[in-house]
């Protein structure tokens, strides 16, 4: 196990430079920041003023190794947007994506789960062909027009949800949470269902499969010839069967979801991460675009790491294995 | 007094593309308390298909079309579901050809073995642990106790095999259908297995079918011998009187094809042709295509005829001198 660890943390280590450097060259193509900090008008003596400021008249590996030098000290360095650590910028918008994600795709999973295992346990019955009619819908449609619709009905329509921005939020743990307030659901409800359908679908398609699968096998017969209820075979064979694919996928699209909620973040206003991307690419705020891309980076990686040790505690087999 | 289990003409059929699929067609026999009947025949001659059928587990598209099973005189045949299920593993249980399908491989035996109990009891889990370890040592494993909270794949094939036949005894049934346990095992192993299995259906009184396409097996363990070809049975009889003295030309055959009755040095013997599919089934005696003693009356159905102390044949051309 330990050997496991150490492995995976040098992986992580070689992974993070390279992903560094490609983010690095990345952002330099993207474009030059000074054509859009400085105003146009500014005095070629400003200009040239601000681009030493910036460090930016330095050759790229030049910049790139201080920044490297600037990072083995935790120091991302400066917003040219907001003129505030990186850092500190980022983590102020974690709280908002963070509980977006976490209502979206734990609300697919217990959703689609169970239902994409009724699904497979009864593929012939009237309410699966419902569900996989919604399952077909939700991988199909865009999001950013499922976005528009909620908006248009629930919003404009019918008048019954806010069509945009965080609500009122409360303080716990020093982080500011809109999960705290009544005023904050209604805020959360929309984007969160904008962002659920495709990861329910994803869940109720996996579910359905796994369980079809399952049923067939000679586990759940004996499980039967045993006595054991339809339920009791589902719910304590089936679903441990059936959940390594389940786990891994839940693992991405959380990592995805906190990266790039873009699209919904955008169409509701909700300020998140993604927003800030969006914002710092369009402002070519590139201390930001660098520090967010590595710590999506290195959010992978941790994710990754979770779900390869929750195989490991689902499915003993793989446990022996890495033992010997 | 009625016999532990009667079935009486038992049809079960599989809905097809190409029109029903007779698996079982008219099958017949008892069972008296304790006794170990060996039902014998090639693959898809319907042996485990009437194995299932008397738990009532034929998965769609195939049911029981008609016939009857008493179990201590209760017709099973038509009982809902939920009888059903209750009478699997507490009246009769089954064991099945490969112990690496049937057990859960991501639950401890503990965990598996309680299930089958809780299926039929409330009981806490001390209790549980208690009751399976006492049945996991009488099926000869050792140290029982710590080996409950093992998994699957860390007992060898033997042992696992007797976990399954342990989760199957947990609640003393009456009847044990075994379907090939010893098929997937070390011939060494196979011969300890069925000696304990022998041993155990004594001291517990449990009745056993014990299934096999395997005639040396089954009649190491059984003391009667039920033949079944294409979904009847053609034979039946006392194990010895069976073996000495076969009377359809169909058993004749399987015993002249066992190796240890062939001249060294020389050709097995082959029963000519191969299994008839059920779709296509010659009119009257399933066999006569293959059979030697072919004439044109083998085109009407030869009736099941008892002859002599508990034997019957379902032959136009018996071998033998037949009593009349």
């Amino acid at each position: 196990m330990l050997g496991f660890m150490i492995q995976r943390l040098l992986q992580a280590l070689v992974v993070m430079l390279v992903i560094s450097a490609l983010v690095f060259i990345g952002v330099y193509a993207v474009g030059n920041p000074i054509d859009v900090l400085i105003s146009p008008d500014a005095t070629q003596q400003i200009r040239e003023e601000a681009i030493r400021a910036y460090g930016l008249d330095q050759p790229l590996w030049k910049q790139y190794l201080d920044f490297l030098a600037r990072l083995i000290r935790g120091d991302f360095g400066r917003s040219f947007i907001y003129n505030m650590p990186v850092l500190d910028l980022i983590a102020s918008r974690v709280p908002a994506t963070l509980e977006l994600t976490l209502v979206a795709v734990l609300g697919a999973t217990f959703l689609g789960v169970p239902l994409g295992m009724y699904a497979g346990y009864r593929p012939d019955s009237v309410l699966a062909k419902i569900i996989m009619t919604v399952s077909i819908f939700g991988f199909s449609v865009p999001t950013f027009w499922i976005g528009l619709v909620l908006i248009f009905t629930f919003a404009v329509q019918l008048g019954w949800l806010p069509a945009g921005n965080r609500g009122e939020t409360a303080m716990l743990f020093g982080v500011e949470w809109s999960l705290l307030t009544a005023n904050g659901w209604l805020h959360l409800l929309l984007p969160a269902l904008n962002l659920s359908l495709f990861k329910f679908a994803m869940m109720v398609r996996l579910a359905r499969a796994g369980t079809r699968e399952t049923m067939l096998s000679d586990t759940v017969r004996f499980a039967r010839a045993a006595g054991e209820s339809e339920f009791t075979i589902l719910r304590r064979h089936v679903l441990r069967l059936i959940s390594i694919p389940i786990v891994t996928v839940f693992g991405l699209e959380f990592g995805s979801t906190m990266a790039f909620a873009v699209v919904t973040e955008t169409i509701f206003s909700w300020p998140g991460v993604g927003k800030l991307i969006i914002d710092s690419i369009s402002s070519l705020d590139r201390p930001v675009m660098v520090a967010y891309l590595m710590l999506v980076a290195f959010f992978f990686i941790v994710i990754n790491l979770l779900v390869d040790l929750s195989y490991a505690a689902l499915d003993p087999r793989l446990r022996t294995r890495r033992a010997t | 007094m009625n016999p532990l289990l009667e079935v009486r003409d038992l049809k079960t059929q599989f809905a097809t593309r190409n029109g029903p699929l007779k698996a079982v067609d008219g099958v017949s026999f008892s069972l008296e308390e304790g006794e170990i009947i060996g039902l014998v025949g090639e693959s898809g001659s319907g042996k485990s298909v009437t194995g299932f059928s008397l738990l009532g587990l034929i998965d769609p598209p195939g049911r029981i079309t008609g016939g009857s099973v008493k179990l201590m005189g209760r017709e099973l045949v038509g009982l809902p579901p939920s009888d059903l299920r209750k009478i699997r593993g507490r009246e009769i249980s089954m064991v099945f050809q490969d112990p690496s399908a049937t057990l859960n491989p991501v639950l401890t035996i503990g965990m598996q073995m309680r299930l089958a109990l809780e299926a039929h009891e409330r009981i806490g889990e001390a209790a549980a642990r208690e009751r399976s370890a006492a049945v996991l040592n009488r099926v000869g494993i050792p140290d029982a106790a710590r080996r409950l909270d093992a998994h699957p794949h860390q007992f060898s094939g033997g042992m696992r095999q007797r976990v399954a036949i342990a989760i199957a005894l947990l609640n003393r049934p009456r009847l044990i259908i075994c379907d090939e346990p010893t098929t997937a095992l070390d011939v060494s192993i196979q011969a300890q297995i069925l000696t304990e299995m022998r041993s155990l259906a004594e001291e517990m009184r449990t009745a056993m079918i014990w299934i096999s396409h395997d005639l040396a097996t089954v009649s190491s363990i059984a003391s009667r011998l039920l033949v079944m070809y294409a979904g009847r049975i053609i034979e039946e009889g006392p194990v010895a009187a069976v073996l000495r003295q076969p009377r359809h030309p169909y058993t004749a055959g399987l015993l002249a094809s066992l190796p240890a009755r062939a001249e060294p040095g020389t050709d097995l013997v082959q029963i000519p042709g191969s299994t008839p599919s059920l779709f296509d089934l010659p009119p009257g005696c399933a066999f006569q295509p293959r059979c030697s003693y072919r004439t044109p009356e083998c085109s009407v159905t030869p009736d099941l005829v008892a002859a002599g102390t508990g034997r019957s044949h379902r032959c136009h051309h018996p071998l033998g001198e037949i009593p009349a």
